[in-house]
């Protein structure tokens, strides 16, 4: 027996509604993300993954009142990221009821972030989320949700965060976002050999065989409008992968 | 009444939520009164094990709990909580716990990713123990943790397998210890406290 392969939902959140994008970009409202999460977890979810995109900092605290009202609803674990910049931040979140909290440009600009948080919180609470594009011959880390390119190198950066204190790592590989092609295998497999903590593999899952191609790179693998818009059921996805002998955690009588 | 023993250890919505929902009737407490009244206690815990064996001390409750297990009353630990119910943890050097349960904690040893995180199996060492009677043998539940206990086989009822034998549900006597998130465990983890509650009613 081994770890069963996590299937994850991603939601988006702005202003406390789902919302989702394509490349970073034309956004579109899904939902509630309470009723969503809900919804996820019923089906077979076995985690879920929030973003918080609210754009400003005001905002952003009315909009998190969502992550109190997501741990009322579900009973697996969950993860909020999104603008979280000091351990403070760190703090309300996991106040309200989420399990991990999730760093991106913040920890790129002040690293310290990552190792502060993992010894007030445990490692297990820190999730590293990593925005990456290919660049010539290597990927390159970009911040403030993809508009901005730094001179980093993606695997450097990883394994500089998983150095620190990060107990986990998304990738999301920018090209692949959005576009259904499936996930960036090149790009996991290069993280899955350098690494000793869970890959989440995140954009680019398009169809089942995405997720069947991904899995021996990744502990956990991510996707948002395939499920949002109904093209993927959680259910049959599991069953398909167990079919396949990936290991999954099938849906048993409640 | 059930007690939930409050020690500053993170956010407890969830534990109350899903013991709520198994139907205990609850009370968040670090009231003297409060524990010596309890039918069973449940220690919750997140962290480091040192910090969290501080943080208990603090309460003063120690002396309390250690009468309630006496009079074989039922105490639950999960996760951390469960970690502090035995002899002793190597987690940043050598630390006591309260000893209820035989054996000491120790970090993983295996090339696989620590934490073991993640969802894994369950595999039965006392199948007819009544806490496993609405589960079955391979249900998963959610694991969080870098450390393990090693304690005589006998007490394990459950455990599952990340590169070797991790104690997953282990008991003595009316002492209990969950190493996984029965409120993070969807749908099994909800059928285990059910049990839980039937088999200590």
């Amino acid at each position: 027996m081994m770890l069963a392969k996590r299937i994850i939902p991603c939601l988006d959140v702005r202003n406390g509604r789902t919302v989702k994008g394509q490349k970073f970009t034309e956004i579109k409202d899904v939902e509630d993300p309470a009723v969503l999460a809900k919804r996820y977890a019923l089906e077979g979810a076995d985690e879920l993954v929030f973003y918080d995109i609210t754009a400003s900092n005001e905002k952003r605290a009315i909009s998190l009142e969502f992550v109190e009202k997501v741990a009322k609803e579900i009973d697996i674990p969950f993860s909020v990221g999104g603008g979280v910049k000091t351990v403070e931040d760190f703090v309300k979140i996991l106040h309200k009821g989420a399990d991990k909290v999730s760093v991106n440009s913040a920890a790129v600009h002040n690293p310290s972030l990552i190792k502060e948080a993992a010894a007030r919180f445990g490692s297990q609470c820190v999730v590293l989320s990593i925005d990456g594009k290919k660049v010539g011959d290597r990927y390159l880390v970009y911040t403030e949700g993809g508009r901005n390119q730094t001179n980093l190198d993606v695997i450097e950066w990883a394994k500089q965060g998983v150095a620190l204190g990060a107990g986990e790592i998304v990738m999301n590989a920018m090209d692949a976002d959005g576009m259904k092609q499936g996930y960036d295998i090149a790009l996991l497999k290069q993280l899955k050999e350098t690494l000793t903590v869970p890959i989440i593999a995140s954009g680019g899952a398009g169809k089942v065989s995405h997720f069947i191609e991904a899995a021996p790179y990744a502990d956990g693998l991510l996707a948002a409008s395939v499920f949002h818009f109904g093209e993927i059921a959680i259910e049959s996805l599991k069953q398909t992968l167990h079919e396949h002998n990936i290991l999954v955690r099938l849906k048993v009588e409640r | 009444m059930h007690v939930i023993i409050d020690y500053d250890v993170g956010n407890l919505g969830s534990v109350i939520q899903s013991f709520k929902k198994a139907g205990f009737e609850l009370l968040v407490s670090r009231q003297v009164e409060d524990i010596k009244n309890a039918d069973s206690l449940i220690l919750p815990g997140v962290g480091a094990f040192k910090g969290a064996m501080n943080a208990l001390k603090q309460t003063g409750l120690i002396p309390y709990i250690y009468d309630h297990v006496k009079q074989n009353k039922p105490l639950l630990g999960i996760c951390l909580g469960m970690q502090l119910l035995y002899e002793s943890s190597d987690e940043f050097g050598t630390h006591e716990g309260l000893g209820l349960l035989p054996g000491k904690i120790t970090r993983f040893n295996t090339d696989l990713n620590v934490p073991h995180m993640g969802w894994n199996q369950l595999r039965f060492n006392q199948p007819n123990h009544p806490i496993l009677k609405y589960i079955k043998p391979n249900d998963y539940v959610y694991f969080v943790h870098s450390y393990l206990a090693k304690t005589t086989q006998d007490t394990v009822i459950a455990d599952t397998d990340y590169d070797g034998s991790v104690p997953a549900i282990t008991g003595v006597k009316s002492v209990y210890g969950m190493q996984f998130h029965p409120e993070k465990s969807v749908p099994v983890g909800a059928k285990l406290l059910k049990a839980y509650k039937e088999m200590i009613a």
